[in-house]
């Protein structure tokens, strides 16, 4: 029954909002176009304003765009309290404060984290302080790598060749520099789309004359006397000379401040139902701690209620307005969030695009286009169903597999289509790689094990 | 009800308004009378199937075309070899998207990011010279005067086509655009057979035109597309052919009509008008709204199921015929808020007035310009502006579908 308490908090409550990126600025939004009177306090541990990730990787190292130029544009006026360059140190649930870095306390009737993810630093400190070795995750990162671009080095390093350790080799190319991609797995984006497709992409690198290096491990980086990077040493024996070097091992969910709070968070997010309410380390479901983006982890019903972490710019804005909405309404009128995750790329000038979830796909059919001229769809199958798509400059065609996703359609797809070649006659394995084996990651975690499967194997988690 | 449905849609005398009868037929989302097309008229269905890659655009695939009075037509289907072969419109990939990629090169971005953007200035100049020509202000024929002259000018300078030819291929022009109107009283093999005429006539014209070109490039579409990229990306002298003139026609048939629609709209709100005089950058999202009311192009007639294939429970068997009606589409209730008023101020307008999906129109960003500058200008420049008509006569055409003349006075002209 409505006791009205719903409607003080609209009037006048306090709703915290932890994390002031996409997510954290869509949620805010969201919550004043709904209605939300009350105060509302913005927390973000970086001193800027929310701004825009994806041209980080691309228009920003092309020197199209420069990365203190991507301001999130504002869909209305959020009337926020910003805590700006101040992390989130603590939660206290029962007394319902946020700890902030700086000592000061902020208390809230509703919470909102979205506090996302950051990249993965080189597992060697000392190495990874090293000038001209970078992570490319936030503004500052992007502007330090755009100047050590712009200054022209005579070879640049990736490590990791998932989308954004490509995104910036290509853009590297664009910009005629040298560049080696070093890539433990067996080909560039083989965690999110395996390894058929993983080919296209080696072909794509080494045609556009990136120095791809699969199967290898890059062990050390040495720096000079003056404390620059020189070279790297990998593990077949070799030593790269290189003046810059760009970390790109995938992304740590922002978690660690949550500690000790009782909330569900750790290394794979934060566990939330299906309506973005987070769950307790018991399991319990809690009324005013909500999550949306890269750092949550919700059941979805399209995949089995398996567990999904998804690092997705769409899924960040959608589950925001999602949670925005969950945390003013009634039991009754929550939704529940249920994206189709999709994700887009852009390299060696090639529009990538998938939808719905291709790591959990065990076979791949590619039904339109060729993976030659590097213009195709390929449809990934699970257990005789539809479970996600990929498309190489063919987007157009998306929306169409994404319904076959929604629809739980049959796989291999038994209809004839227009671009039907002769790579699409029957489906092929995949060849995703054993997760046990560390690659640079996909954008997608499946993290809970599907009440559909009957067994369960125990396989050792990679880190 | 339903019954007879499509040929009142078809029928002159409903063409000034057939936004009643595209309701009605909303009433059976698959509409099909047993021997005419299958007709799609909401938006969300004709949005998922213009993304379907069972769906096909080539005729080749038709088998099933008794009873559909828009059948057959440019690149066979009818039978009968056409003078020129499809033009990309009428094509599925590989070979749709290999033509329109070359023929994007010399257009639009990556390649030619600039080029609509550049033609700005030109087509501001036609404008002006076209408004202050409009003569007696007292009896100015909008049609004749300015919304047809105006984009046909602008294609002619954007392919390389003389602009004093206008004259020998406006009427080959006309004969095509007219073959894809389903005039009732036509016999459709004659109809076929004098579109074919007009075709093989465009196509000769053209072929004179191209090589001259490759004699002595221009800076122009025709001597860019003639000269081709690279062994791989060059098109064969018919490709070529049908390619330009689909950029001909379908460059300027389809914009004079949104042009019109839209000043007869503005004339029908004088409100909106106004305020498009004082807020000139209102212009962009009017000429959206404008799509989603009064598009230019009403329906696509050219699409058939490569396998039988399900919509809300109805199969449509493979080889037939399906209608597309975009404009019903864009006036479905359960797509947009209040879907019968213009109101250029809407948020959501996610129109299928340019199509979607692979064959979505690819003049869009010239349409768009054309149709920003124009209106613009006359709102700014004619000085009180009326109807003296309303509706005014509109051309025969239930496809490309607008006023043949559009007759207003105004007090004056402005400088």
């Amino acid at each position: 029954m409505p006791d009205g308490s719903l409607d003080r908090l609209k009037r006048e409550g306090r709703i915290v909002v932890v994390g002031a990126s996409l997510a954290g600025l869509r949620a805010a939004e969201t919550l004043r176009d709904k209605g939300f009177e009350g105060t509302l306090t913005m927390i973000g541990d970086e001193p800027y304003e929310p701004y825009d990730r994806p041209p980080l990787s691309k228009q920003v190292l092309l020197g199209k765009a420069t990365a203190d130029h991507t301001a999130l544009p504002r869909r209305r006026e959020i009337d926020a309290e910003w805590r700006l360059g101040v992390p989130a140190s603590g939660l206290d649930m029962a007394t319902r404060r946020v700890k902030l870095a700086d000592g000061d306390e902020v208390p809230y009737d509703r919470l909102m984290i979205a506090t996302g993810v950051r990249a993965r630093p080189w597992p060697n400190e000392a190495e990874g302080e090293l000038d001209g070795v970078f992570v490319l995750r936030t503004r500052d990162d992007g502007v330090g790598l755009a100047r050590h671009l712009d200054a022209g080095p005579r070879r640049v390093l990736v490590i990791g060749a998932g989308f954004t350790g490509s995104e910036i080799a290509s853009a590297c190319r664009e910009r005629g520099l040298e560049v080696t991609v070093a890539e433990r797995g067996d080909a560039p984006l083989v965690g999110a789309l395996g390894g058929v497709i993983g080919a296209v992409a080696a072909e794509m690198h080494r045609e556009n004359g990136v120095d791809l290096r699969t199967g290898v491990m890059v062990t050390r980086l040495e720096g000079d006397t003056t404390g620059r990077v020189r070279a790297a040493h990998f593990s077949d024996g070799t030593t790269l000379e290189c003046d810059v070097v760009v970390v790109s091992l995938g992304a740590q969910r922002n978690t660690e401040w949550l500690a000790g709070s009782g909330l569900g968070a750790g290394p794979r997010g934060i566990a939330c139902d299906a309506g973005c309410r987070a769950f307790d380390v018991r399991g319990i479901v809690t009324d005013d701690v909500f999550v949306a983006g890269d750092v949550a982890r919700s059941p979805h019903p399209l995949f089995g209620y398996q567990f999904l972490s998804l690092e997705h710019w769409g899924n960040a804005v959608a589950q925001a307005e999602t949670a925005a909405h969950n945390m003013l309404s009634e039991s009754s009128d929550r939704r529940p969030h249920i994206w189709v995750p999709a994700f887009w790329s852009s390299q060696f000038g090639v529009n990538i695009k998938s939808v719905g979830v291709p790591s959990m796909g065990t076979e791949i059919m590619i039904t339109q286009g060729s993976r030659a001229e590097r213009r195709f769809t390929g449809v990934y199958g699970y257990q005789g169903r539809v479970i996600g798509a990929v498309t190489f400059d063919n987007c157009r065609w998306l929306q169409f597999y994404e319904q076959q996703i929604e629809a739980t359609a049959p796989f291999p797809p038994p209809f004839p289509t227009v671009d039907r070649r002769s790579d699409g006659q029957r489906p092929i394995p995949a060849d995703f790689p054993d997760p046990s084996v560390p690659t640079h990651g996909p954008t997608i975690t499946l993290s809970g094990y599907s009440p559909a499967d009957r067994r369960m194997t125990f396989t050792p988690a990679g880190h | 009800m339903a019954e007879g449905i499509l040929k009142q849609i078809l029928d002159y005398s409903n063409r000034s308004n057939p936004y009643p009868l595209y309701e009605e037929l909303r009433k059976t989302p698959v509409f099909h009378d047993g021997t005419g097309p299958y007709v799609i008229s909401t938006y969300h269905d004709i949005q998922s199937l213009l993304h379907d890659p069972r769906l096909s655009s080539d005729a080749h695939n038709l088998t099933a075309t008794a009873g559909d009075p828009l059948a057959g037509g440019e690149g066979g289907g009818g039978g009968e070899e056409a003078a020129l072969p499809p033009s990309f419109l009428k094509l599925d990939p590989p070979e749709h998207d290999r033509l329109r990629r070359m023929t994007n090169r010399p257009f639009g971005p990556p390649h030619s990011p600039h080029r609509i953007e550049g033609m700005r200035d030109d087509l501001h100049g036609i404008v002006s010279g076209l408004i202050d020509n409009l003569g007696d202000p007292g009896r100015i024929d909008l049609v004749d005067q300015f919304a047809y002259p105006f984009p046909v000018t602008m294609i002619c300078r954007l392919l390389g086509v003389p602009r004093e030819d206008e004259p020998r291929f406006h009427s080959w022009a006309d004969t095509i655009a007219a073959g894809l109107d389903p005039d009732p009283d036509a016999d459709p093999a004659e109809r076929l057979r004098v579109t074919h005429d007009a075709r093989m006539e465009l196509g000769m014209y053209l072929a004179g035109l191209i090589e001259e070109r490759r004699k002595n490039p221009q800076d122009d579409m025709l001597s860019e597309l003639a000269a081709g990229h690279g062994q791989d990306d060059t098109m064969s002298t018919m490709e070529l052919l049908s390619t330009s003139a689909l950029l001909l026609i379908a460059g300027h048939e389809t914009t004079v009509n949104l042009i019109t629609n839209g000043m007869l709209t503005l004339l029908r709100h004088p409100d909106v008008l106004a305020d498009l005089r004082e807020n000139p950058e209102l212009v962009v999202p009017l000429v959206e709204e404008l799509l989603r009311f009064e598009p230019p192009v009403q329906l696509l007639p050219q699409r058939t199921p490569l396998v039988d294939i399900e919509v809300r429970g109805v199969t449509i068997p493979k080889g037939s015929s399906m209608w597309l009606v975009l404009a019903s589409g864009n006036r479905d209730p359960d797509r947009f808020e209040n879907p019968d008023r213009f109101d250029p101020y809407r948020k959501d307008i996610q129109h299928l007035g340019l199509g979607s999906g692979i064959h979505s129109c690819f003049g869009a960003p010239l349409a768009r310009l054309e149709a920003q500058l124009a209106l613009s200008e006359l709102a700014r420049r004619l000085d009180n502006p009326g109807l003296v008509e309303d509706p005014p006569p509109y051309r025969q055409n239930a496809v490309l579908r607008g006023p043949r003349h559009l007759e207003i006075t105004c007090d004056g002209i402005r400088p």
